[in-house]
């Protein structure tokens, strides 16, 4: 971690050299090209460890240009301590501006999360990606499984699926849920809970993926389809906690469940801090909520 | 009332000074300077500079002081400065037949050629704790080695013993080639990778996967049969190529350990009975990762030997080097403590339903 300002004129505009920025652009080029198709890119070591959003951050500073204005979240929230690490890191490095407002940002970094505010033409969604290939848990070889998405061969995905919902009646997978793009990859979403799913098809921003340790950017262009993978007699269903916000009132919104006693006393709240905290001041009140 | 978790920016403030705290420790006891660290504390320089891929003992010294000893730490330091140098040139390719010996052992022949240099090792000492090192202050009892003052000179060759092996065709040539070798560190490491990539892996590879690699094929899981042919500490010049001159210069001398394998090989459907390689080469004074790496290069090699897969964790090339970089093991490893409750709750939520329909079931049944 950098020290408070002292180090920041040591670095280039957005901490990575004009080379890299080059280099990983290129592969964000190919990776818009061939929507689902994962680039490998040469990932550089950033001064954060791997998992803690490497990918994501080599594509942000390949995308960042000073005019823009940054958002970053994790689990959805703008104050937790990754997120606040990583947007401080490219306040120091970049001196982008920097918000929580999610119509207000150009580009918006997030780890395991889409924001509930639509987001809108000319913005940038950057993911952070532990694992990107959705067949790694079916077949540990990469040069298996880049074969496996040369063929178009996802039968081995079809019969997992399958067999879940011989065991379990259902498919038993709640986030990083596979989908297929434009009819041709199937493609890894991230960690997020697949009640976001349905805002990765049609998005009209432009949604880039990153997973700095396994190498590799992948991309979905503006309004490109992503489809969840099921079967007709068992179609994708989203799901969240059955209830309603707690601080806004909010009954769409992904919801965390906040252990408040150690007498099974709980409460759910927004995973999006932003958007809570928007319908807060619009005067929305949850159950425990106060007015604002 | 829940009040919604604020403040993570001067959690991490504090959180980092109190690790600076904690760093120095007891203010009463002075503290450690890089040249202290770099000399006395040499091997965990090397083997910082190794798996960090940057030959610079003051530096590494300071990362190693910067992590609190934690090598890794260290090794995470100068892999994230070594990745924003700038790269001038490519060097020459180093000649370590050329190379200024302080250490040169043969497992495989009594006396040879250069004769057998034992060096500063570990070897024959006996592990007792030398309590007169706890006596600070007190002059160290360095004497001069009997006989003759340490050091290798750089006035003769010390031929590798590989190559009297080679001369009656006991042993795989290994093709000299001119190729530029691939960087893992500029280009995506693509598989199956070629000798040379592997090697790389392998040198900045984490010491003790290499290690347990290596020892997991002596045991069985994928034996290599292995003599150390060679194995030799010393110091080399390293030149780089001035186009403007036209000529290589002198940049610098580094300092490596380098161990050849010989193996024995019955012969395969492709290649006659002969004696086969395996090869380490390591920054800075390295002996047990130099032998673990000639191993598991050895082992790696079944395919270009015609051997049989005998599904041994060491000959899979995918296993061994997409695991043996501690920078992206420790990394993907210690994340698990980051936030992860969206899909925890997404988990809760499935395993709720799950429970509910089997209870229902259950009723129903009953």
């Amino acid at each position: 971690m950098l020290d408070a300002g002292s180090h920041a004129d040591a670095y280039n505009f957005a901490y990575l050299d004009e080379q890299t920025k080059r280099m990983i652009r290129r592969a964000i080029l190919k990776g818009i090209a061939v929507p689902g198709y994962q680039v490998p890119f040469a990932s550089r070591e950033m001064p954060m460890p791997y998992g803690w959003g490497t990918g994501g951050v080599q594509v942000t500073a390949a995308c960042l240009v000073p005019e823009d204005r940054l958002k970053v979240i994790d689990q959805g929230a703008d104050d937790t301590t990754n997120a606040v690490s990583i947007r401080r890191f490219f306040q120091r490095t970049a001196g982008v501006a920097v918000t929580e407002s999610t119509p207000e940002a150009t580009l918006i970094q997030t780890r395991h999360r889409i924001p509930e505010t639509p987001m809108t033409e000319g913005q940038i969604l950057v993911y952070q990606v532990p694992i990107p290939e959705p067949l790694r848990f079916l077949e540990p070889r990469e040069t298996e499984t880049r074969k496996m998405h040369e063929l178009e061969e996802y039968g081995l995905m079809h019969v997992k699926l399958y067999e879940d919902i011989a065991r379990h009646g259902q498919i038993a997978t709640s986030y990083a849920y596979p989908v297929k793009v434009e009819g041709r990859y199937v493609m890894d979403p991230s960690p997020i809970p697949k009640f976001d799913n349905p805002k990765l098809s049609g998005n009209p921003a432009i949604q880039l993926f990153g997973a700095g340790r396994e190498q590799r950017i992948y991309a979905l262009p503006p309004w490109t389809e992503a489809v969840s993978l099921d079967f007709d007699d068992h179609p994708f269903e989203t799901s969240k906690a059955p209830h309603d916000c707690d601080l806004c009132g909010a009954r769409a919104s992904y919801l965390d469940e906040v252990i408040t006693d150690d007498q099974g006393g709980r409460m759910f709240v927004c995973s999006d801090t932003d958007f809570c905290a928007g319908r807060r001041a619009e005067g929305h009140v949850g159950r425990l909520g106060e007015a604002a | 009332m829940y009040v919604a978790v604020k403040g993570g920016e001067r959690a991490i403030d504090n959180a980092h000074q109190w690790l600076a705290e904690e760093r120095r420790g007891d203010p009463a006891v002075p503290e450690l300077t890089i040249p202290q660290i770099r000399e006395q504390m040499r091997l965990a320089v090397n083997r910082v500079m190794a798996e960090g891929s940057l030959y610079d003992p003051d530096l590494a010294a300071l990362a190693i002081k910067q992590a609190r000893g934690d090598l890794i730490e260290a090794v995470f330091l100068i892999r994230a400065y070594r990745t924003t140098l700038p790269r001038f040139a490519g060097s020459s390719p180093v000649d370590t037949g050329a190379m200024a010996v302080d250490r040169r052992i043969s497992a495989t022949f009594k006396d040879l050629p250069g004769g057998q240099v034992l060096g500063p090792t570990f070897d024959y000492t006996h592990r007792l704790l030398d309590f007169a090192l706890m006596a600070e202050g007190a002059a160290v009892d360095t004497q001069t080695p009997l006989g003759e003052e340490g050091g290798g000179d750089r006035e003769t060759r010390v031929p590798h013993v590989t190559s009297f092996l080679n001369r009656d065709g006991l042993i795989e040539t290994a093709d000299p080639s001119d190729a530029t070798p691939p960087d893992l560190t500029r280009e995506p490491m693509e598989r199956p990778a070629d000798r040379a990539l592997r090697l790389q892996a392998l040198t900045r590879g984490d010491e003790g996967f290499v290690l347990s690699m290596a020892y997991s094929t002596q045991r069985g899981y994928g034996r290599t049969h292995a003599f150390v042919g060679e194995l030799r500490i010393g110091t080399v010049l390293v030149e780089v190529d001035i186009p403007e001159l036209g000529f290589a210069v002198e940049i610098g001398e580094i300092e490596l350990t380098e161990c050849e394998t010989v193996n024995q090989f019955k012969g395969s459907r492709t290649e006659p009975p002969q004696f086969t390689r395996g090869y380490g080469l390591v920054m800075g004074q390295s002996e047990r990762k130099a032998i673990a790496m000639s191993l598991v290069d050895r082992a790696l090699r079944w395919q270009e030997l015609g051997e049989d897969f005998t599904g041994a964790p060491a000959q899979d090339e995918e296993f061994v080097l997409m695991h043996c970089d501690n920078i992206q093991a420790t990394g993907f490893l210690e994340h698990i403590k980051l936030p992860h409750y969206v899909d925890f709750q997404a988990e809760l939520e499935l395993v709720r339903k799950l429970r509910a329909e089997a209870m229902a079931l259950q009723e129903a049944a009953e």
